[in-house]
């Protein structure tokens, strides 16, 4: 029989099944069913001031920001430069955070959220070019002098050690920024996030911290209105005006806030391991059931080549999986998001590129884990220990990772080496170099970049797949 | 009843996979649970892990194993034909069920007896864990039962739907489903709720030994709550035993 002809032979046998059909259909209810009751239950009670939702500050890429920092600044027509010379940020009541900032800025006005750019020197991570809160470019370290040129919507950032040698550290578009700006010196230092880990869960505690840094040899080059400088500030700010330049001290952070659990949008996708469930259940049986009815013999006996009849199988299973599960996230993400933007969740945006992404990347998890599971009811020849054991092998390393049973460690281990680990397909929420943050499983972070988690799950079926064939090559029936 | 019972004790003992299974629930418990308390790093101020939990965790392991063997008490003899036979030995169809409910208790509840043990002792080596106390002592009786009770689980979801592919993936997801589902509402109050009707996540708080008053249910409640499911389940495959042809 040729190989078209056993894939419709096993494509015919698939959808003449009704308890099959109504599986797949199961499948597709549950990964939605699940998404929208999770989505639901994420009613956010948190208020801000005067009762309404909280406001959160969103930089120029709609993403959420933190934008609070000592300010010392005068308003800049036109192009111009500035040039300082700064000394590294120091901690005030304590050592200096890694990403303290001190350093000089063009920004779109005070607004917090505004379109920036920026030279700085750090606590812990040299020099950088920063923009726009996701933008970070790191410049040479041990640097004592900035510069920050504009010259129409390019803003271009120097460091140099002495003053005389620079060294251009890059340069970034702008395209929002005004031609009436902002311009000076500015100093911030994050909270620091002490997270201690307990069983069943962690506990986090957010310190405070403060950095200082002074600025002499103030050179601003450009058209500025008549005047002195200005100054603006939250918690803990002060300007000290000194013989040469200005004492800044500050708190807060220029940076993008990593999205929280709740309002990642593949909260919306929990469901798939229902739908995977359930797939893993239509895969084992679709081929233990050959064994319990004795149709084996009959499916041999008119396609004798093995190894094929499985492939077809896996292809019939897999292209079933992906078209269900493909249709089914992509009716639970946009009702998800729905929902959670009613229940007042900031839902953090994720390129258009991410989320096919994610859509494609379930699609594809839950195709190759119900072939996965043929596999594994090809080899075993009996459904229940298969299940149990492919459920075991994929839900169960996520449950204890993802739900804080085990500390972080060998959690992020538990999804290098599980075929859970392909659920990194899923994740949106980016992982921000510049700031310092909790990237755990239990926070929706994987270790594995999506195709290598991928990858994992794929090694796993292909090792099955052959071992299921040899198996059933070497076995009689 | 008696003769029921030791007819279906016979069918049990006389196959070898129950046994093998049995074996696996206490090895895959221990296992586990051993890798997790060695995973589990105590400050030298003093250990906020949960050192009696910890060293249990290979319970959520064990419990897909003792769902296997549950669903297959019934589902085999769906599976083979073989429950015509039975019925026909023994028309009381109740009494089939409850007599393959006991027979099926006593031993995954002695299995279950060993494996806590054993993940304590293993536990006690690599972790500060006093045996002798009593909240440890509630922690590997309770796991015990919650086997127990797991076991009753997936014989009453195999009784209704008498086929233990769905079975299996009925009993696993409930199980497995309901805890992954409440770590991603983000409501403290269904996250709560969710904790406080999940079978697993309800039942397992009578693993813990620490912060028994942030508990989403106490412990003998939780445990409670997994009876509940399991006494649903059996009652719903009894009467559906009762009413169906098989």
């Amino acid at each position: 029989m040729n190989f078209l002809r056993l894939i419709h032979a096993e494509w015919t046998k698939f959808r003449t099944v009704r308890g099959w059909l109504i599986g797949v259909a199961a499948a597709a209810f549950v990964l939605i069913g699940i998404g929208i009751l999770s989505a639901e239950g994420s009613r956010v009670v948190a208020t801000g001031p005067g009762g309404g939702p909280r406001q959160v500050v969103t930089g120029p890429g709609g993403e959420p920001v933190r934008d609070d920092f000592t300010f010392v600044h005068r308003r800049l027509d036109g192009d111009g430069s500035l040039t300082v010379e700064v000394s590294p940020p120091a901690g005030v009541g304590a050592a200096v955070s890694p990403w303290a900032k001190a350093g000089i800025i063009v920004k779109n006005g005070t607004t917090p959220g505004s379109t920036y750019a920026a030279v700085l020197l750090t606590g812990a991570h040299g020099s950088r070019l920063q923009y726009d809160y996701t933008g970070d470019i790191a410049g040479p370290t041990g640097a004592r002098w900035l510069r920050l040129v504009r010259a129409g919507s390019t803003l271009t950032g120097y460091a140099s050690s002495d003053g005389t040698g620079w060294t251009r550290i890059g340069s970034t578009r702008l395209t929002g920024l005004p031609a009436s700006t902002e311009i000076g010196m500015f100093v911030t230092s994050p909270p620091q996030d002490v997270y201690q880990e307990r069983f069943g869960g962690g506990q986090g505690d957010v310190v405070r911290t403060t950095a200082t840094a002074t600025f002499t040899g103030i050179n601003l080059k450009g058209q500025t209105p008549a005047g002195d400088w200005r100054q603006d500030g939250g918690g803990a700010a002060s300007v000290l005006r000194t013989a040469g330049g200005f004492t800044v001290t500050g708190q807060g952070n220029i940076a993008p806030i990593p999205p929280d659990g709740p309002g990642a949008i593949e909260r919306t996708l929990v469901g798939t391991f229902g739908c995977l469930t359930v797939l893993i259940v239509l895969g084992t049986v679709f081929m233990t059931s050959e064994y319990r009815r004795r149709m084996i013999g009959t499916t041999f006996a008119a396609s004798p080549q093995r190894g094929r009849v499985l492939a077809a199988k896996a292809i019939v299973l897999g292209g079933v999986a992906f078209v269900v599960g493909l249709a089914a996230a992509a009716v639970a993400v946009p009702w998800g998001r729905h929902i959670m933007i009613r229940n007042g969740l900031s839902v953090a945006p994720v390129p258009v590129g991410a989320e096919i992404r994610m859509l494609i990347g379930t699609a594809a998890v839950v195709a190759v884990t119900a072939v996965f599971a043929l596999a594994l009811g090809t080899l075993v020849r009996r459904s229940a220990g298969a299940i149990a054991g492919a459920v075991v092998l994929i839900v169960l390393p996520y449950l204890m990772a993802s739900a804080a049973v085990i500390p972080a460690g060998p959690a992020n281990w538990l999804l290098r080496v599980t075929p859970a680990a392909a659920f990194a397909v899923q994740q949106t929420i980016p992982i921000y170099r510049q700031i310092d943050s909790m990237r755990t499983p239990s926070l929706g972070y994987f270790p594995l970049s999506p195709a290598a988690g991928f990858a994992v799950l794929c090694a796993y079926a292909a090792v099955a797949f052959g071992f299921a064939v040899w198996a059933l090559r070497r076995r009689d029936v | 009843m008696r003769a029921a019972v030791h007819a279906e004790w016979t069918k049990l003992r006389t196959v070898p996979g129950p046994a093998g299974l049995l074996f696996a629930v206490a090895a895959s418990t221990i296992l586990l649970g051993a890798v997790v308390a060695n995973s589990v790093t105590c400050l030298v101020a003093g250990c906020t892990a949960d050192a009696a939990k910890s060293s249990l965790t290979g319970v959520q392991l064990g419990q897909a194993v003792v769902a296997v063997l549950a669903v297959l008490v019934v589902g085999d003899e769906y599976g083979t034909g073989m429950i015509r036979t039975t019925l026909i030995a023994m028309p009381r169809r109740s009494v089939v069920l409850a007599a393959k409910a006991v027979v099926l208790l006593g031993p995954v509840l002695v299995v279950g007896v060993l494996a806590a043990a054993g993940s304590l002792v293993a536990g006690s080596r690599l972790l500060p864990l006093s045996l002798s106390d009593p909240s440890t002592l509630r922690a590997a009786g309770g796991s015990a039962l919650y086997f127990g009770l797991v076991a009753l689980l997936g014989l009453g979801v195999a009784a209704t739907v008498r086929d233990s592919a769905a079975a299996v993936g009925v009993t696993l997801g409930l199980l497995y489903l309901f805890p992954i589902l409440a770590a991603t509402v983000a409501s403290p109050t269904w996250h709560r709720h969710l904790q406080q009707i999940s079978p697993s996540s309800a039942g397992l708080a009578v693993q813990a030994t620490v912060g028994l008053h942030s508990l989403p249910i106490g412990p003998w409640a939780g445990l409670g709550v997994l009876g509940l499911w399991a006494a649903g389940a059996l009652l719903a495959g009894g009467l559906l035993l009762q009413v169906r042809d098989a």
